[in-house]
C-alpha cells in the first residue's frame, strides 16, 4: 500500500509546477515550431512556464469556455470577437500573422498556379474536380477555407471533395497519401517532413493572411485562472523581444510570420 | 520499407544516446500507466475473485457488462474523464485535468475491467479444480480467497501485465486528458502521435520501437521476478 | 481421550438433482473400527454416497449425524478423491497445506510434510511442483495429504482407479499402516481383489441403493444378492 501511495504523491508531485500558464493554441502554430524559439525565451524573460495544449480553434475556444485553460492564442477572427463579447475572455489582442499557401500537387492538374485569386483557385478545382482535402475539423484553417470556397461560389462536394476531421499534419499526410489539393498555413507546409509528390502551388493573396491573437480568459467567470500571469505573457508577447524573435524566425530561409501587435482592440 | 529503416535507426540513435526527452516522456509513460496498472490491480484483482467464487444475484450480468467493458473505447473514456475533470465540470475544483493524475484516472477506468476479467476467469478455473479440496479441508472463506490468489499468482500477474500492454499503447484517452503538453503529459503514445502529424514518421516510428522494447522489457522483468521469487517453491 | 466422532449414523438419506434420485433412501451406521469397502456398478451412487458421508453432497432429505457438532466432525476426517486435486503447489507445500490451515505452527507442519513425504515414498519429490508428478504419485500425495493430520475417519473414492499394480500396491500398504494405527477407513472399488485384500465388511450398491451390508467373509463366500455373485464371479453388472 505505501509503495503505491508513494507513487501516487510522485506523480502528482510531478504535476505541480511553480509558475506555469496553460495556453491552448493552434496546431497550425505549433507545427511552425515558433513555439520552440518563444518558450524558452517567456521562461528565461518571465519564469513562467508556459503549457502549450495544442489543439484545433475550435476546442481551444471550448477549453477557454470552460476555464481549462488560462489563455488563447488562435486565428479565426469572427470566433474569438464572439468569445469576448459572450465574456469567456477579457479582450483580443493581435500579436502577429503569418499566410495560408494552396498546396497540391506538383503537375498541378487544376492549373491554379495561373489563378488571379485563391477564390479563383478553388473556382479552378472544383471545375477540374480535382482531389481536395479539407480539414473538416472547425479550427481557424478550415473557416478560412470555408470563407474562401464561400468567396469562390464554387459548389463543394461530391468524391474529390474529402473533408478528414484532423489536425494540419495529418491532414498534409491525407493529401501526400492521395495527391490531393489542401490549404495549409505557410509554417506547418515548410515545417512538414512528408511532402511527397506535393508542391507550394499559389500563395500571396491577402485573403490568405492569417492573424494570431491572444486572448486570456476572462477571471471574472472562473476564479482559478492564472489572471497576472496571463497578462504578464501578454505584455510579453507584444513587447519588441517578442517583435525581434517573431520576425526574423525563419524556415529555409523564409519569413514566416510578421509582428503586429497593437493597442487592445 | 526505407521509411522503416529509418525509424529504426532514429530509435536506435534515440536510446544510445540516451536523449534527454526520450528519457523523460519514456519515465512518464512508465509512471502513468504502471500507477494507473497498480490501482487497477488492487480494484480489478480481488473483485475478478470475489465474481469467481461469490454467488449473489445478478452476478451473470455484473459478468457480461465486465467483459463488455473490456472493450470500451480509449476515446469514449478520455472524453467522459476530460468532461468530469474539466473546469466546467463536477470534479473542476480538483484542478487536475491535464495532469498526469488525469492520465491514470482515464487509463485506470480502461484497464481494470480488462485485469478483473482475465483475474474471474483465471480464479473461477483454479475454484473449480480446488473446490471440493478447499471444502473437504474445512477452510475458511478467508483461506480459500487467499489461497486461490496465491495459486493463481501467475494468472493474475498476466492480467495485469494485459492491463500494462492496454495501457502503455494507449493514445486516444490520455491525448485528450492529459492534453500532450510538452515537458508535462507528454508520454510515448502521444509523442508518436505528434510527430506523424508533423509528418516525421522516421521519429514517430523511432518512438514506436522503443515503446515496444519498453513493452518487452517490463514482461520480461516480471516473468524473470515472478520465477526467481518462486523457484523451489512451484 | 476426546470423544470419538463415530459412529456416523445416516438414516433415510436422498440425493436428488434435477429431479433425478442419485441416492437413497439409505440408512447406514458407521462403527469405529474397521476398513469398509463400497461395491457396486458405475453410477451406482458410491461416490455420491461417499460425498454424503463427507459433507460434500446436500441431502434431499434425511439425515448424517455424528457424536459431536457437524463442524466438530468436519475437521477430523478427510476425503481422498478418484481424480487427485493437486494443488498448484510443491509436494511439501501440499502437504504442509492442511495443518497450516488449520493453526498448525510452520515448522512442525514442514517436519510433518517432510516425515510424511518419506512415508509415502515421495521424499525426493520434495519441492518438485505437485501437478508435475505421475498418476500414482499424485494418488500417494493425495493419500498422504489427507492422513497427515490423523483423522478418525478417511473416505477414498476408488484411490486405485487409474493406477498399475505398483502403485496400487504402495497405497494399499499405506492405508493397511492407517488402519492399525487406528483410522476408520471407507473405501469405494471396483476391484474384487482388492477388496478381498483390504475389507472388514463390505457395502453393495445398485441403482442408488444398499442391497447388502455383510461382513466381508461373508460377502465374498456366500453374497446374498444375485447381483453380488454376479460381481464375484465377473460377470458384467449393470
Amino acid at each position: 500500500m505505501i509503495r503505491i501511495f508513494a507513487v501516487i504523491f510522485t506523480v502528482l508531485g510531478s504535476a505541480a509546477w511553480a509558475e506555469s500558464l496553460k495556453l491552448a493554441v493552434t496546431t497550425s502554430f505549433h507545427n511552425s515550431g515558433l513555439s520552440d524559439i518563444l518558450l524558452p525565451a517567456i521562461k528565461e524573460d518571465t519564469d513562467i512556464d508556459v503549457q502549450l495544449l495544442v489543439v484545433g480553434t475550435g476546442q481551444a475556444l471550448r477549453l477557454g469556455e470552460a476555464g481549462d485553460v488560462d489563455a488563447i492564442l488562435v486565428h479565426s477572427r469572427a470566433a474569438e470577437e464572439a468569445f469576448v463579447a459572450a465574456g469567456y475572455g477579457t479582450r483580443r489582442r493581435e500579436i502577429m500573422y503569418n499566410d495560408f499557401v494552396m498546396i497540391g500537387p506538383a503537375d498541378d492538374p487544376a492549373r491554379i498556379g495561373e489563378a488571379g485569386t485563391a477564390a479563383d483557385a478553388l473556382a479552378l478545382i472544383a471545375q477540374a474536380q480535382a482531389t481536395f482535402v479539407s480539414r473538416g475539423d472547425d479550427s481557424g484553417t478550415h473557416k478560412k477555407e470555408l470563407s474562401l470556397w464561400d468567396a469562390s461560389g464554387a459548389t463543394r462536394g461530391g468524391d474529390w471533395y474529402r473533408p478528414v476531421g484532423a489536425g494540419m499534419g495529418a491532414a498534409l499526410n491525407t493529401a501526400a497519401g492521395m495527391d490531393a489539393y489542401i490549404l495549409a498555413d505557410r509554417a506547418s507546409w515548410l515545417n512538414f517532413g512528408n511532402k511527397a509528390g506535393l508542391d507550394l502551388l499559389f500563395a500571396g493573396d491577402p485573403a490568405l493572411f492569417n492573424q494570431y491573437a491572444y486572448i486570456p480568459v476572462n477571471p471574472g467567470r472562473h476564479a482559478h485562472v492564472k489572471a497576472d500571469l496571463a497578462i504578464a505573457l501578454e505584455d510579453w508577447l507584444t513587447s519588441d523581444r517578442a517583435k525581434e524573435l517573431i520576425d526574423n524566425y525563419m524556415i529555409n530561409g523564409e519569413t514566416l510570420f510578421t509582428f503586429n501587435a497593437t493597442n487592445p482592440s | 520499407m526505407g521509411e522503416i529503416w529509418e525509424g529504426l535507426s532514429a530509435g536506435f540513435w534515440l536510446v544510445v544516446t540516451l536523449d534527454a526527452d526520450l528519457v523523460e516522456i519514456t519515465l512518464r509513460s512508465l509512471q502513468v500507466t504502471l500507477s494507473a496498472v497498480v490501482i487497477a490491480s488492487v480494484i480489478g484483482l480481488p473483485f475478478g475473485a470475489f465474481l469467481a467464487i461469490r454467488r449473489f444475484r445478478h452476478r451473470r450480468a455484473t459478468i457480461a457488462v465486465l467483459n463488455a467493458l473490456m472493450g470500451l473505447p480509449p476515446v469514449v473514456v478520455g472524453l467522459v474523464v476530460y468532461l468530469l475533470l474539466s473546469r466546467s465540470g463536477p470534479f473542476g475544483v480538483l484542478g487536475l485535468l491535464f495532469t498526469p493524475t488525469a492520465m491514470i484516472i482515464a487509463q485506470v477506468i480502461i484497464i481494470t475491467p480488462l485485469i478483473a476479467s482475465i483475474a474471474h476467469q483465471a480464479i473461477r478455473d483454479i475454484w473449480a479444480e480446488y473446490h471440493d479440496l478447499l471444502i473437504s479441508l474445512s477452510t475458511s472463506k478467508r483461506q480459500r480467497i487467499k489461497t486461490l490468489l496465491w495459486d493463481g499468482r501467475r494468472a493474475l500477474i498476466t492480467a495485469s501485465l494485459a492491463g500494462f500492454g492496454r495501457g502503455i499503447g494507449e493514445v486516444g484517452a490520455i491525448m485528450i486528458v492529459g492534453g500532450n503538453i510538452d515537458n508535462a503529459t507528454r508520454v510515448l503514445t502521444t509523442a508518436i502521435a505528434l510527430e506523424t502529424g508533423k509528418g516525421d514518421f522516421a521519429l514517430a516510428l523511432g518512438l514506436g520501437f522503443v515503446l515496444i522494447a519498453l513493452a518487452i522489457a517490463v514482461n520480461l522483468a516480471i516473468h524473470t521476478i515472478g520465477r526467481t521469487e518462486s523457484e523451489g517453491k512451484w | 481421550m476426546v470423544t470419538s466422532i463415530l459412529p456416523l449414523r445416516v438414516s433415510d438419506a436422498v440425493v436428488k438433482r434435477r429431479k433425478k434420485r442419485l441416492l437413497g433412501p439409505v440408512s447406514l451406521d458407521v462403527t469405529a473400527e474397521g476398513f469398509t469397502i463400497i461395491m457396486g456398478p458405475n453410477g451406482s451412487g458410491k461416490t455420491t454416497l461417499l460425498r454424503v458421508l463427507h459433507g460434500l453432497e446436500r441431502l434431499s432429505s434425511g439425515q448424517v449425524s455424528w457424536t459431536v457438532p457437524l463442524a466438530d466432525a468436519q475437521i477430523r476426517q478427510a476425503f481422498v478423491f478418484q481424480m487427485p486435486i493437486m494443488m498448484r503447489r510443491s509436494v511439501r507445500d501440499n502437504l504442509a497445506y492442511p495443518l497450516l490451515v488449520h493453526g498448525q505452527g510452520k515448522t512442525a507442519a514442514y517436519q510433518a510434510a517432510e516425515i510424511w513425504a518419506d512415508r509415502v515414498g515421495l521424499a525426493d519429490a520434495l519441492d518438485t511442483p505437485a501437478p508435475q508428478l505421475s498418476g500414482g504419485e499424485k494418488q500417494k500425495l493425495a493419500l498422504a495429504r489427507a492422513l497427515i493430520r490423523e483423522p478418525e475417519i478417511v473416505f477414498l473414492d476408488e484411490p486405485c482407479a487409474n493406477l498399475d499394480g505398483r502403485a496400487t500396491r504402495e497405497i494399499e500398504a499405506i492405508l493397511k499402516d492407517a488402519q492399525a494405527a487406528g483410522t476408520r477407513i471407507l473405501m469405494s472399488t471396483h476391484d474384487v481383489g482388492q477388496a478381498k485384500r483390504l475389507a472388514d465388511d463390505v457395502v453393495f450398491l445398485m441403482h442408488g441403493s444398499i442391497i447388502e451390508h455383510t461382513p466381508a467373509k461373508a460377502f465374498f463366500t456366500g453374497p446374498k444378492t444375485p447381483q453380488a455373485t454376479a460381481l464375484l464371479q465377473g460377470d458384467i453388472v449393470e
